[in-house]
């Protein structure tokens, strides 16, 4: 099997107003190439602390991240830098497109740090925007567009330069229930079609039923495949019919 | 330079009233610093353009302006009899004899009066300078008549054609006014060399006397012979080198120009960190973006910097296009050597504008660089943390 994320004895403790708190204790687990993830959790779970390490945007206390079979600690801060830009894409929970920026100049972002003329971005750029049926809205800004919207440019952003995998940090958070469904169907979509590995950070079990698999953090730990924490059942016994059957184990629910 | 250029000059419109203000301190220290330059090159352009270049000014050994020196009418005959000067269409060398002195006239400026240097010269002295008659016409021998320059018809009220102006003895009257083009001529007034050395008294002598050479060689050689010959007391200086001497009259006001604009530069520059830093601190979580998509912190570094250049680029075209108006202006200054006024032009050229450019883009380097390093050097959670 193809591990594209591999996590051994992960940990990290922050120091925070002279306590030292546990985000993530002893975190083992593996991303295959081409699976649709969910990292669910309560707030202080430690699932976006999970999700920073993996894209290098924290250094662990102890243990170790293999992404695509590379510790990425040994590489330089430039090294890192191109690495993120050539197998990571990034979806945030607020979208983070630049205001002063087109659509279009957004997704071209990315490819400004690879060979291709400016041609050859622009073209790239206007299928990964087509591809999230954004292809009549080249030329606007952030501002003029929809939440909703905005989070399909910022998907067409994070898959423009057809990266190893993508990071979802929350991608629902801030929209609305139809706009949600639109981006997470994308997510669903690029994970199925364009075989694309997918790891979402969500504490929404409806967004998680788009995922394959989905896997629970509690306090720092990750609980073992198809365990739920306990009072985060009686917290799903308050959502919707519809949503609730998912809770119970690993998913392979689509 | 990764991240576009477009990023930039558009974050610079979106916050434009503090581009703006920012941009139009930087452009006022350019605009003085240009202003400097141009006061210089201004005086510079007067002086240069008095002299001709085969011409020697003979003075009294050991003074340094013509108003300061004595030129025995001796030695006045000596001079012109020496070989290597050059002569007229009658066959007289060009040789003239001149008195200086200075006139107290109020002008625009100075109700109170201001010195204008008076010469006394001889038909052959006017035939040696490049000047035209613009109005009126030339002094008559033998009469209390004057001309003016043109600059001193416009500075002076008072020295108007057919008003009387007083200095020496008595009144002279206005018959003329004439153009000397960029020079200093065109600041003093001229009469009748005996008619004005009577007046102070100065018959037997003049203030220097000014010969032409020949050629280039000759002129060395009339140089030499002058400065060897005992019997003058005399030395030589060529125009060119006796008017360049003069432009350090501009030297007390370039440095002074030059000081106000680097102590405003300094302000300048701080406003411009200052408006970096609110930047770098509003656009955190643009800059972790930046940074999650692959841009390193070397291409942020420059992408800040690049915008404080940009900035202060703004700036400059600004502060030149404030002073380029100056180039209209006509106005006067002390000269140290001749105790009187001399009108000039600012001239805010090619040079004195990139000039302030250049200055103005160091000043956005420099005042960039600390928020710039900062923007590359946050750590990207925490940039993306920021609002």
């Amino acid at each position: 099997m193809d591990i594209v994320i591999e996590t051994k004895k992960l940990s990290k403790e922050y120091v925070r107003d002279e306590n030292r708190v546990t985000a993530l204790k002893n975190v083992d687990f593996r991303v295959p190439r081409g699976d649709f993830l969910a990292l669910m959790g309560p707030s202080g779970s430690g699932k976006s602390t999970l999700l920073h390490l993996i894209a290098a945007m924290d250094r662990p206390s102890s243990g170790e991240v293999l992404v695509l079979g590379q510790e990425l600690r040994s590489l330089r801060s430039r090294e890192l830098a191109r690495w993120r830009n050539a197998h990571i894409g990034f979806i945030f929970q607020s979208f983070n497109l630049i205001p002063v920026l087109t659509a279009l100049e957004n997704v071209m972002l990315p490819l400004k740090l690879t060979a291709l003329s400016v041609k050859q971005q622009s073209e790239h750029a206007t299928t990964a925007l087509q591809l999230v049926e954004l292809g009549d809205r080249l030329h606007h800004f952030p501002r003029q567009l929809s939440g909703g919207q905005e989070q399909r440019v910022a998907i067409a952003r994070a898959i423009v330069t057809d990266p190893d995998f993508i990071l979802a940090d929350e991608p629902t958070g801030n929209l609305d229930a139809a706009s949600a469904n639109e981006v997470l169907t994308l997510l669903a979509a690029l994970n199925e079609e364009h075989g694309k590995t997918v790891v979402m950070v969500t504490h929404d079990l409806h967004a998680a039923h788009f995922a394959s698999t989905i896997r629970h953090l509690e306090k720092g730990a990750l609980l073992p495949q198809g365990q739920v924490p306990q009072d985060w059942v009686a917290a799903a016994m308050t959502v919707p019919v519809h949503s609730r059957f998912v809770g119970g184990s690993e998913m392979t629910a689509r | 330079m990764k991240i576009p250029l477009a990023y930039n000059l558009r974050n610079l419109a979106v916050r434009k009233t503090t581009t703006l203000m920012t941009a139009l301190g930087i452009a006022l220290s350019v605009a003085i610093l240009a202003a400097s330059l141009g006061l210089v090159n201004g005086l510079k352009t007067v002086f240069t353009g008095t002299a001709h270049p085969l011409q020697l000014l003979v003075l009294r050994k050991g003074a340094n302006s013509e108003l300061g020196s004595t030129v025995p009418t001796d030695a006045f005959a000596i001079l012109r009899a020496k070989s290597g000067a050059a002569r007229d269409s009658a066959g007289e060398p060009l040789a003239s004899q001149e008195l200086v002195n200075v006139a107290n006239l109020p002008s625009v400026d100075n109700p109170k009066g201001m010195n204008i240097t008076v010469r006394g010269l001889s038909a052959t002295g006017i035939e040696m300078r490049s000047v035209r008659l613009v109005a009126g016409r030339w002094f008559q021998t033998g009469q209390r008549e004057v001309m003016v320059g043109q600059a001193v018809a416009k500075r002076y009220p008072s020295a108007r054609i057919g008003n009387r102006i007083r200095f020496g003895k008595g009144d002279w009257e206005i018959v003329g006014v004439m153009d000397g083009g960029q020079s200093v001529l065109t600041s003093e007034i001229w009469g009748n060399f005996d008619q004005i050395s009577a007046d102070y008294n100065r018959q037997d002598s003049s203030s220097s006397v000014l010969l032409r050479a020949t050629d280039p060689v000759a002129l060395d050689a009339l140089k030499h012979s002058i400065e060897d010959d005992r019997r003058l007391n005399a030395f030589a200086i060529t125009e060119k080198d006796y008017y360049d001497s003069q432009t350090s009259s501009g030297a007390p006001l370039e440095f002074l120009g030059i000081f106000v604009a680097v102590i405003m530069a300094i302000g300048s520059g701080f406003a411009t960190t200052n408006t970096m830093y609110a930047a770098v601190t509003r656009r955190g979580k643009e800059i972790g973006t930046l940074r999650i998509l692959g841009f390193s912190e070397g291409s942020i570094l420059l992408s800040f910097l690049a915008e404080s250049v940009l900035l202060s680029a703004l700036a400059g075209i600004l502060g030149c296009l404030l002073a380029m108006p100056l180039n209209l202006v006509t106005t006067g200054i002390g000269s140290m050597t001749s105790f009187s006024e001399i009108a000039f032009r600012f001239r805010i050229g090619l040079t004195a504008l990139l000039s302030g450019f250049a200055f103005a883009i160091v000043l956005g380097a420099l005042g960039g660089i600390l928020p710039a390093r900062a923007a590359a050097r946050k750590e990207i959670l925490s940039a993306l943390r920021e609002s």
